[in-house]
């Protein structure tokens, strides 16, 4: 005998509610596959392409604390800001983002990505220059590429000096996907 | 002798809670019923994401979920029941000696009962069943043993 789905789902609501949890997540799916969501009570702390559980987990619980449970009610707005973005209902996202864990260069560097508007692109170099690090390029690529919120925190909209896609975590099929969604030719 | 003590960081609470939901509920529903099982369920695993946080090593976690569980139901069993309340048993996995015996387990004191179950429907070792019950082991050895006895008069033999 297992738990019935229905005790499963009571438990894993009332965890949520409870205030117990250091992570909520679940596995939602999009166009570009599935994707692992996951959110602290201050906000949206990850989103994951190809989620493998073993892996996401672990580094949930590394950084946010052991009490990492799948828990679908607190990702409903999460999930729905993205279903509205890839539906093409959404242009900019009201979610709020939690990377209070990250190092204060790749918080500073994600503030600035957030202010790249949709549909439009920006260099690695630019944004270097934005934090007043010109010389940074490289170090804002790796903050880019570590990125833990992708879609949400624009980094498919960074590009390379000459326009070219370069590296994105999430492969760059998906960072062309995203682009030409925005209307951006790539 | 030196014992090896396991001091792996604790799995994020998704794995423990996945690793024995199943198990624990069964253990609630033999000890409580299916209808009280169903809150105690929730409890215990409330319970355990309280003290989650605090834990230092994932040192048998199998025999902390138990543990918990158990007196999530003696506290639930204390309570005033109707006395006809008598739960249906779940004997589908256990020993066929063992289910003989628990068909009369609904009628021990809750933690004769509980120290049973654990040890002869879970295999669970006294010094883990003296930690479920926040006693000595000779205490757990003492409530099963008794627990046994009791069954015997019962009706077994």
């Amino acid at each position: 005998m297992t738990v019935p789905a229905s005790i499963d789902r009571r438990f894993r609501d009332a965890a949520a509610e409870s205030g117990l949890l250091d992570v909520a997540y679940d596995v939602t799916d999009s166009p570009l596959g599935p994707l692992l969501v996951a959110a602290t009570e201050r906000g949206v702390c990850r989103i994951a392409f190809a989620p493998e559980a073993e892996r996401d987990l672990e580094e949930l619980a590394r950084l946010h604390g052991t009490r990492v449970l799948r828990s679908p009610r607190p990702l409903e707005s999460v999930r729905r800001e993205l279903d509205d973005y890839f539906e093409r209902r959404r242009r900019a996202f009201d979610l709020v983002v939690d990377v209070a864990a990250l190092p204060a260069f790749q918080r500073l560097v994600l503030e600035e990505l957030a202010r790249v508007p949709y549909g439009e692109t920006a260099t690695y170099g630019g944004l270097a220059a934005r934090i007043g690090r010109p010389r940074a390029a490289r170090a804002v690529g790796g903050a880019l590429n570590r990125n833990p919120i992708p879609i949400v925190l624009p980094c498919h909209r960074v590009v390379g000096a000459s326009g070219k896609l370069v590296g994105y975590a999430g492969g760059l099929e998906r960072k062309r996907a995203l682009l030409e969604l925005e209307g951006v030719a790539a | 002798m030196m014992t090896t003590v396991s001091m792996r960081d604790a799995p994020p609470f998704e794995r423990f809670y996945e690793a024995h939901r199943d198990e624990v509920f069964r253990y609630l529903v033999r000890l409580l019923g299916r209808d009280a099982a169903e809150d105690a369920f929730q409890e215990t695993f409330l319970r355990a994401l309280r003290a989650y946080g605090g834990l230092r090593h994932a040192g048998n976690l199998r025999a902390w979920a138990f543990a918990i569980a158990t007196r999530v139901a003696i506290d639930d069993r204390r309570r005033v029941r109707p006395a006809d309340d008598v739960p249906e048993l779940e004997t589908e996995d256990s020993r066929p000696a063992y289910a003989e015996l628990e068909r009369f387990a609904a009628e021990l004191p809750p933690t004769e009962r509980a120290a049973v179950v654990l040890r002869y429907g879970y295999d669970l070792a006294y010094a883990e069943i003296a930690a479920a019950l926040d006693s000595t082991e000779e205490a757990a050895r003492a409530a099963a043993s008794s627990g046994v006895r009791r069954l015997r008069r019962k009706g077994i033999r």
